[in-house]
């Protein structure tokens, strides 16, 4: 028996092999670029240059749109998650129909927005048509957030969705019998028993959010810059590979920290989306 | 009444959600039958973009990498996955969660982390960037989607039916493919597509580690942005959601005279 255990046990070997080979090395790689110069010196100085004016300034920008974004879509998606929980026999299809749009390149859905959203776009021809004042936020910070709710709400609802629909309904009828209103259920029951969901969710946005590149290039115009882009002109543009691994390994802090944030809260992996 | 009140308000909300989804994919699908190149103006309806489509080369060869390299990687990382799941089963709790735990990595890292890493990966290993390096790549990222949609049915298995085929004679292999597999099959199935479609809407880290002349859908529509999209793009993506329309809808449709219910896929609903 023993024998057979180990035999067993080699069938993970493969990925074993692959996980440190393509998963923890190229995150070591990143660290020794990071902290060292061109000639291969050791150096602070790639991740001391977060702290200069320009770098500070798209990190500060960046994190505060995310945020704002991370917000809106908690807003937005709670109360459309517990309007689908409801809906306990046509969800499935509900569900379906808000998910269905990922599935259309999101490079394509981010620029059907500038469509959108430019001066002559669609939004503003409506608008004038209705003699109401135009929309101009199109290459503003405006834009960015819309582009980063609009791609990332679903990853807040979906797992907002599944502890919603874990909740026992005997447990929300107690709270009724016991003389509780809409609003104490809620704050008292509904909400604690969705905090996972609501983690995971935070997670699920503001990952993605922080570290965009591309929605702020198709929505922000190329005056705004984020972290992700300066990170980005790094590696295809100016070619200093060495100082964008010292910006990734900083931004890695504030991903390191939202992992541990959602571990603690999220002990069984309740919020998972899967 | 206020019962009525708050049903009729919770169907606008829907509604409102529901077009600030769908904007976008409905001003893509009219892009496609403008006949006018100009984005801004209306120039009539035409099929000429899905004609024109079909002699572009460039976009059919990115529709062609594309594809392959998320059928490749999606059934390798499958095959992956599923091997380290029964493997895990085996393993010390300490060893198991340590796997887990960088298995996650990828998952929770920014795309563009992740992308960079790998990037830098292969430049000091000196491999040639292109196809290889971007399978590799979408092989590494889909692995996970494959180890979580498998191991909550791992875990669920009951080993003692896997152990009585073996005392009634079935050889290991033959008990697992009887036994384990069927049990698997759903979690394997879902893994799959999650992968699949990962891979096809992967721009980020594909753009990392794809060298100079190879293209997916992804990375070609964005050195596209600059110069302006051209329609025949828009007339793929719109073939593109149709086909992914009609497909989910056959396989979500309830199927009344499906008995091996249980066997069957649980609706796929995450891209």
């Amino acid at each position: 028996m023993k024998n057979k255990r180990d035999r067993t046990r080699l069938l993970s070997g493969p990925y074993m092999f692959w996980a440190l080979a393509f998963i923890i090395i190229p995150l070591c790689m990143i660290f020794y670029y990071g902290l060292t110069d061109r000639s291969g010196a050791f150096t602070m100085s790639n991740i001391v240059s977060m702290a200069t004016v320009e770098h500070s300034k798209a990190l500060w920008l960046s994190i505060g749109l995310s945020l704002i974004a991370t917000l809106i879509c908690l807003l937005l998606g709670y109360p459309l998650a517990a309007i689908l929980a409801h809906m306990k026999n046509r969800s499935g299809i509900i569900v379906f129909i808000f998910i269905l749009p990922m599935w259309m390149n999101f490079l394509l859905r981010t620029l059907a927005w500038q469509r959108l959203l430019e001066k002559t776009g669609v939004i503003n021809s409506i608008l004038s048509a209705l003699h109401l004042p135009t929309l101009n936020i199109i290459n503003t910070s405006y834009a960015i957030v819309l582009g980063m709710v609009y791609n990332f709400l679903p990853f807040m609802v979906l797992p907002l969705y599944n502890s919603l629909t874990k909740i026992d309904d005997n447990v929300l009828n107690a709270a009724a019998d016991l003389g509780a209103n809409g609003v104490q259920t809620f704050l008292r029951i509904t909400l604690p028993l969705t905090i996972p969901g609501i983690i995971s969710g935070i997670t699920m946005v503001f990952v993605p959010a922080l570290t965009t590149f591309v929605i702020s290039k198709l929505l922000g115009g190329s005056k705004i810059l984020l972290i992700g882009n300066v990170i980005e002109e790094q590696f295809t543009q100016t070619g200093n590979w060495h100082l964008g691994s010292g910006l990734s390994i900083v931004l890695m802090i504030f991903i390191i920290f939202n992992m541990v944030v959602s571990a603690i809260f999220d002990k069984n992996g309740e919020g998972n989306v899967l | 009444m206020t019962g009525r009140l708050s049903s009729i308000l919770k169907k606008i909300y829907i509604v409102l959600i529901f077009i600030f989804l769908y904007a976008p994919i409905v001003t893509l699908i009219v892009l496609s039958f403008n006949a006018s190149k100009s984005r801004a103006k209306w120039g009539g309806f035409t099929f000429k973009w899905y004609i024109a489509l079909f002699g572009n080369s460039d976009i059919m060869e990115a529709l062609y990498t594309t594809l392959m390299i998320a059928l490749l990687s999606s059934t390798i990382a499958t095959v992956i996955g599923v091997l380290t799941c029964i493997g895990l089963r085996r393993m010390r709790p300490g060893t198991r969660s340590f796997v887990l735990g960088v298995t996650n990595i990828p998952m929770l890292n920014a795309d563009i982390v992740t992308g960079i890493s790998l990037m830098l990966l292969f430049v000091s290993i000196g491999i040639r960037f292109g196809f290889g390096t971007i399978l590799l790549s979408h092989i590494t990222f889909n692995i996970p989607y494959v180890i979580l949609s498998v191991m909550p049915r791992m875990k669920n298995l009951n080993m003692s039916v896997y152990e009585a085929a073996m005392d009634l004679g079935a050889s290991p292999l033959y008990a697992f493919l009887k036994v384990v597999m069927p049990e698997l099959l759903p979690g394997i199935l879902s893994g799959f597509l999650l992968a699949f479609t990962m891979s096809l809407d992967d721009f980020i880290i594909t753009h990392f580690t794809k060298g100079a002349g190879i293209d997916t859908l992804s990375t070609k529509i964005y050195t596209e942005v600059k110069k302006g999209i051209k329609p025949e793009m828009y007339a793929l993506s719109t073939i593109i959601f149709v086909t992914v329309l009609i497909l989910l809808i056959l396989v979500n449709k309830p199927d009344k005279n499906n008995k091996a219910k249980e066997s069957s896929p649980s609706p796929i609903v995450l891209p």
